[in-house]
């Protein structure tokens, strides 16, 4: 479902030419569990960025679902992301100002679902992650936890084929990092695709598949994670 | 992907709310800008009104006839059969009062007399009318009364006197009730003027008047110098002055022989200079509101770099560049449209004080001048958050989430 051939994302700092990604080859099913780990500044995020389509390779071809969304225009990428794709930070990435099921609906309101049909799904969302007493609440009145949970709910809100999550356990303390695992791999579960870039190799290891991105290259590409062998 | 306009409301709304000081200070700034526009424009058009009423205090939609074609130049052929213009009479003046437009007709003749009481003597000037003259000139009485409603033809031997001819005629003694004599013939002082001030032309503290009759066998004519028609509201003025020189060409045998002056015309002219004045003071307060405008800008740009995460957010959940755009302008929008009611209410009050401190000065804000200030208001908060926005919609997202 998502086909990256030969992509290459050079940036110019300076004098100096980085490459973030070098020639990066790699396909990913429908339905998988993959992190990407490595060191900082290896290119991780940025590979994720590009399958986000937040980013726009130097060179090469990346199709999603056989579409090549490289030639999309910019409308056309945000609609895809709108639809098909679901943001997780490690930031969170809440607006401050509005309420989780706000936070929530925004998706569906820039996707410009009507009022009426937007709250039940909200409320379903909301429900489903436990966060449903909470839906009034402004995210400063959430534990981090909890507002990573709002972004998961917000991310899925559109049910999208693509989950990405950007260490989406680094801002939390180790329960409630535990606890948005679980709630990713349930996802997993469900048939999403989730794509995860951590630096934690307990947390990637925990992936079915596992990237290792070296100098924006893929160092190993290794499948059979502890969910496999138990 | 189209935004529902409620949630755009809805969203720019929260996001005002959100940030009370930011929107307090473009609220304060756009109010300023325009509560001054409304102040600055209402005191304009209460000098205006100041200045119309007392010019209007003269005599209200008056219709002025003066005998003689002003426009005539060169050889008049009346001349070659040794034809004048035909005098202004009496008659004349009488026949003006039959229409429905005219409130009043006060005939007048001018002259300059000798007035002597006792041993003293004067000369001034002599105003001959009817009892109409007082109301169309906004005349009042210091001490007895006008000359009284009688036959326009009447040459009662009674006289009105200004303040000046009375003083240098009686002193500190009573002229009311005496007898005085105007060239051969005597009057008896009826009622003395308030002093009018000068009033175009005529200085009523030097004149004495009398009925219009004995003014004409005082002055041996027949015809009159000017006869003054009030019409009934300012709407009535050009069908009166139509009324009148009809009925005087059809009195004179066809002829055109008089001049009719509109007090409208000179009165107008006044309007254009204050009103010129008003849209210049106007236009100097509106200054204050591009100063609002280039302070939204900055607060706005301000506002974008402080919401660059959130901005990158929306664009990684789908947000469009356009929708970017649209709700950063809609904020703008509404600010300004907020920041102008704030303007309305306060230069609306400051314009209430502004009566109460000088009841004289009608300093209303003209309505066409409240809606271009909201509108100039709205335009300038938009146009001067176009950049903004545009930076806000050009920001890369992947930077913008790396921001924190």
């Amino acid at each position: 479902m998502i086909e990256l051939s030969h992509i290459d994302r050079h940036f110019q700092v300076g004098d100096q030419l980085v490459k973030a990604l070098d020639d990066v080859t790699l396909h990913i099913g429908a339905g998988e569990y993959v992190s990407i780990m490595g060191p900082s500044g290896s290119g991780k995020s940025t590979l994720l960025n590009l399958i986000g389509l937040l980013d726009r390779p130097t060179a090469g071809r990346y199709r999603l679902e056989g579409t090549d969304v490289t030639a999309l225009s910019d409308v056309e990428q945000a609609r895809v992301r709108n639809s098909q794709i679901g943001f997780v930070f490690q930031m969170f990435h809440l607006v401050p100002r509005l309420t989780a099921a706000e936070n929530v609906e925004l998706p569906l309101l820039l996707a410009g679902m009507a009022a009426e049909e937007r709250r039940p799904r909200v409320d379903a969302a909301l429900e489903a992650l436990g966060m449903a007493d909470r839906a009034h609440h402004k995210p400063e009145q959430l534990s981090g936890g909890q507002r990573q949970r709002v972004a998961i709910a917000r991310a899925t809100i559109t049910e999208p084929r693509v989950l990405l999550a950007d260490e989406p356990t680094g801002n939390l303390d180790h329960k409630s990092g535990g606890d948005v695992i679980a709630i990713l791999e349930g996802l997993v579960d469900a048939g999403i695709t989730l794509i995860m870039v951590t630096h934690d190799p307990a947390m990637g290891g925990r992936a079915r598949r596992q990237l290792k991105m070296m100098d924006g290259r893929l160092a190993s590409d290794e499948t059979g994670g502890p969910d496999d062998t138990a | 992907m189209t935004l529902h306009s409620a949630d755009v409301a809805r969203f720019s709304w929260r996001a005002l709310i959100g940030y009370p000081a930011r929107t307090l200070l473009m609220l304060v700034a756009m109010a300023i800008g325009v509560g001054s526009v409304v102040v600055l424009t209402a005191l304009g058009e209460g000098a205006r009104g100041y200045v119309t009423g007392e010019f209007a205090s003269l005599g209200t939609n008056l219709v002025v006839v003066l005998p003689g074609r002003s426009e005539t130049a060169g050889v008049n052929p009346g001349a070659m059969f040794g034809e004048t213009p035909r005098d202004l009479t009496l008659d004349d003046a009488l026949a003006l009062t039959r229409s429905g437009r005219v409130r009043r007709v006060a005939p007048l003749n001018v002259g300059s007399v000798s007035v002597s009481y006792g041993p003293r003597s004067r000369d001034v000037v002599m105003l001959g009318s009817t009892a109409e003259m007082l109301p169309v000139r906004h005349w009042t009485m210091a001490q007895g009364s006008f000359l009284r409603v009688s036959d326009i033809d009447r040459a009662l031997p009674v006289a009105v006197l200004g303040q000046t001819v009375r003083d240098e005629l009686f002193g500190a003694e009573r002229a009311l009730g005496e007898w005085l004599r105007i060239g051969d013939r005597r009057f008896r002082v009826i009622g003395i003027l308030e002093s009018q001030g000068r009033s175009i032309g005529v200085d009523t503290d030097e004149t004495i008047i009398i009925p219009v009759a004995a003014a004409q066998q005082l002055l041996n004519t027949r015809s009159l110098f000017r006869i003054l028609v009030e019409a009934r509201s300012r709407e009535d003025i050009e069908p009166v002055r139509d009324f009148v020189e009809a009925t005087i060409a059809e009195r004179h045998q066809g002829e055109k022989d008089v001049t009719v002056v509109t007090q409208d015309a000179v009165l107008s002219t006044f309007d254009d200079i204050l009103g010129a004045l008003t849209l210049a003071v106007g236009g100097i307060a509106a200054i204050s509101l591009a100063v609002a405008g280039i302070l939204i800008m900055n607060v706005m740009l301000v506002a974008v770099s402080e919401r660059t995460a959130e901005i990158g957010l929306l664009k990684a959940i789908g947000a469009t560049p356009r929708q970017i755009l649209l709700l950063i302008l809609a904020e703008a929008s509404l600010l300004s449209l907020l920041g102008a009611l704030l303007g309305l209410a306060v230069g609306q009050a400051s314009a209430f004080g502004l009566r109460l401190a000088l009841p004289i000065l009608p300093a209303y804000p003209p309505n066409w001048v409240i809606a271009v200030v909201v509108a100039i208001a709205m335009v300038t908060g938009v146009v001067f958050s176009l950049l903004p926005a545009r930076n806000a919609a050009r920001l890369d997202p992947v930077l913008a989430l790396s921001r924190r």
